[in-house]
């Protein structure tokens, strides 16, 4: 499969920072921590042109770390991401403005002391797509294009409301003229009635500009919204990938089942809801566990689960699936 | 019908800051019968969490509750001595708060914070201190809860430490709970086990539960009625599940449009133009006017009482739904 980003066996291990004491500590048995966190494992996939591919997970599943090395802001462990078959990263430096990100949370991605037009217009005067004479009209022209005032390039960040602030980190991000957006979370610290007005905007212009995303989200139906294809991470893999209509309406790992099954959804009727959530913890990254990583919460979970880990293999036309005993296909 | 448990009257909470007067919550009345949940929705800054605080006598200066009453069964809240405010905070009426990480006590083990808790009320032995904390860990499924005591709370995942501060908030039995975005912070499966237990939790011990929540589809799931608020007032209350499906309010209506869930995969949105109005400059009339698609002149005076059987909203233009 072909795509504009391919991402191949991407791995990120975090080692904790051992001072020359901690070491001495840690040989004598005191307990100090000195495993490493897995927080990406061997993770492959692709994102088509003008494709929206979502990641969902829980907190630390590795969906934002995964978004990070993808966009060239940290070096895998091993593992590459190509954008059109040119490496993102060359020497731990990214290599390209092809990709741009936008954060989960726009108090801290915008630098409180930069006014509002010197924030849009510092990475396009840097790489030489805007002439520093057009600058004011090229700010104007992104200001307006995310439905804000042109008059507030003077203006710093504090000024603006958290929804307004996303508006200034998508132009920000935009204004590069980027190929490929990478979200993370956009919309998980905004009001329900302002989320609503950032996913719109995030429509308008994605189609406007023939965007290919990356979209990471905790949040399924934001994910369903917006996706066309769904990835589904848990503790540092993908368990599940394919089209998200697809995935949604017959999931075929446990986890994504199970995942989708916790939600609590609208409720519009007056039945009792009985909630099924799945049972017990997330185990730590420090120490996943043996096999398939899902083994101690899974309800079909057999002994070839707890010595064998299931890679992620083609399951159908576009999906697949990395589980021993998955629910059945229904195309199939 | 008996006389309810909690009776609100035209509760006023502001904050006198230096920028003037933040009318946090201006003029709400509800009411809580026994054992009944009570889902309070609100975006930010509507006013839900204050109203949350100012029940249980928590609002600190330069918040003051300047007007109304609080009656719990039978006995009015606004203007109680502390000391009398001590001795029913944590005994009758208790809190859950959204972050467990800041309300947990770092240095103390969680039997020691709940040992505490149990003897803040009741002169009891320690031991007998406690055996109480080790029952309620149990009942909300904390495993092996009598070993799990001398824990601290880093010990404890998120979903474990807000499991602790629900049970402390069970300790003394309490009539109310007010819960204030308990599960928030958590993950989604986390979240889910926490809403069945509180569900069950409820039913079995007959407690009052007001949760308050910017999340419709947990209060959908979880509440029995369900309480809309819009800068510092209430806009609509009712039956959760005939509110939400037929909302009399626009601004109600609106919330729910904005969902992802209530539109096709990929389809704009149905969203509310503007945003929140400054708790200093609320709107005279009707403060959600402005955004409104059902506004006109009318809406400059203070909104009338829509009334349908056991619903309320407050709106010059009501969207007409069948009672």
């Amino acid at each position: 499969m072909t795509g504009l980003v391919v991402a191949e066996g991407l791995t990120r291990r975090f080692d904790p920072r051992l001072s020359l004491g901690d070491r001495i500590a840690a040989l004598l048995g005191a307990a100090v921590e000195t495993r490493p966190v897995r927080a990406v494992t061997d993770v492959s996939f692709v994102v088509r042109q003008g494709e929206t591919l979502g990641l969902v997970g829980e907190s630390g599943c590795g969906k934002s770390t995964l978004g990070r090395m993808v966009a060239g802001i940290l070096p895998p462990t091993s593992g590459t991401v190509r954008i059109g078959g040119a490496p993102v990263m060359r020497g731990g430096r990214k290599t390209t403005t092809r990709i741009q990100t936008v954060f989960q949370d726009p108090f801290a991605s915008l630098n409180p002391r930069r006014r509002i037009g010197k924030i849009i217009s510092e990475g396009p005067l840097a790489h030489g797509l805007v002439t520093r004479a057009r600058v004011p009209a090229f700010v104007a022209e992104w200001l307006a294009r995310v439905g804000l005032d042109p008059a507030v390039a003077t203006r710093f960040p504090h000024q603006f409301s958290g929804g307004q602030r996303q508006r200034v980190a998508i132009a920000r991000a935009l204004a590069m003229k980027p190929d490929i957006l990478v979200c993370d979370e956009p919309v998980a610290s905004l009001d329900v009635s302002i989320q609503a007005q950032i996913l719109n905007l995030f429509l308008e212009l994605r189609e406007a500009l023939g965007l290919t995303c990356l979209f990471i989200s905790h949040d399924l139906s934001v994910v369903r919204h917006v996706s066309h294809r769904v990835a589904i991470m848990y503790l540092g893999r993908i368990v599940e990938v394919g089209p998200a209509a697809q995935v949604y309406a017959a999931p075929r790992h446990p986890y994504t089942r199970a995942l989708l099954d916790s939600v609590p959804r609208l409720r519009l009727d007056d039945a009792a809801v009985s909630f099924r959530p799945i049972a017990g913890e997330l185990p730590s990254p420090l120490a996943p566990p043996p096999g398939c990583a899902f083994h101690p919460r899974c309800p079909r979970a057999s002994e070839r689960c707890r010595r064998e880990r299931p890679e992620l293999a083609a399951s159908a036309e576009e999906a697949a699936v990395a589980c021993h005993h998955p629910h059945e296909d229904p195309v199939a | 019908m008996s006389a309810p448990l909690l009776e609100v009257r035209d509760l006023r909470t502001h904050f006198l800051t230096r920028a003037g007067v933040a009318k946090a919550v201006d003029g709400v009345s509800f009411s809580l019968g026994r054992g009944e949940i009570l889902g309070l929705v609100g975006e930010s800054g509507s006013g839900k969490s204050v109203t949350g605080f100012s029940l249980l006598g928590l609002v600190d200066p330069p918040g003051r509750i300047v007007g109304g009453s609080i009656r719990f069964d039978g006995r009015e809240l606004v203007g109680l001595p502390p000391a009398e405010m001590r001795a029913l905070r944590g005994r009758r009426l208790a809190m859950v708060f959204q972050d467990p990480q800041a309300t947990l006590n770092p240095v103390l083990s969680i039997g020691a914070q709940m040992a505490l808790a149990v003897r803040a009320h009741e002169a009891v032995s320690e031991r007998a201190a406690l055996a109480r904390a080790a029952a309620v860990l149990a009942r909300v499924g904390i495993p092996d809860a009598a070993r799990r005591l001398g824990a601290y709370p880093h010990e404890f995942s998120g979903g474990m430490r807000q499991r602790v501060a629900i049970a402390t908030a069970l300790l003394h039995g309490p009539d109310l709970i007010v819960a204030d975005e308990p599960t928030t912070a958590l993950d989604v499966s986390i979240q889910a086990q926490i809403l069945a237990e509180m569900k069950s939790l409820a039913a079995e011990s007959g407690t009052a539960l007001i949760w308050i929540s910017h999340d419709l589809a947990t209060v959908s799931a979880l509440a029995d009625r369900v309480l809309v608020m819009y800068a510092g007032r209430i806009v609509e209350t009712g039956p959760v599940g005939a509110v939400l499906r037929a909302p009399i309010h626009p601004y109600t209506r609106g919330l729910l449009d904005s969902l992802p869930a209530m539109a096709a995969p990929g389809q704009r949105l149905r969203q509310i133009p503007g945003t929140a109005p400054s708790l200093l400059a609320v709107p005279a009339g009707c403060a959600f006017a402005p955004r409104c698609p059902r506004a006109d002149a009318a809406c400059g005076a203070p909104p009338p009482e829509a009334r349908l059987p056991d619903r309320l909203a407050l709106c010059h233009h009501p969207i007409e739904v069948a009672a």
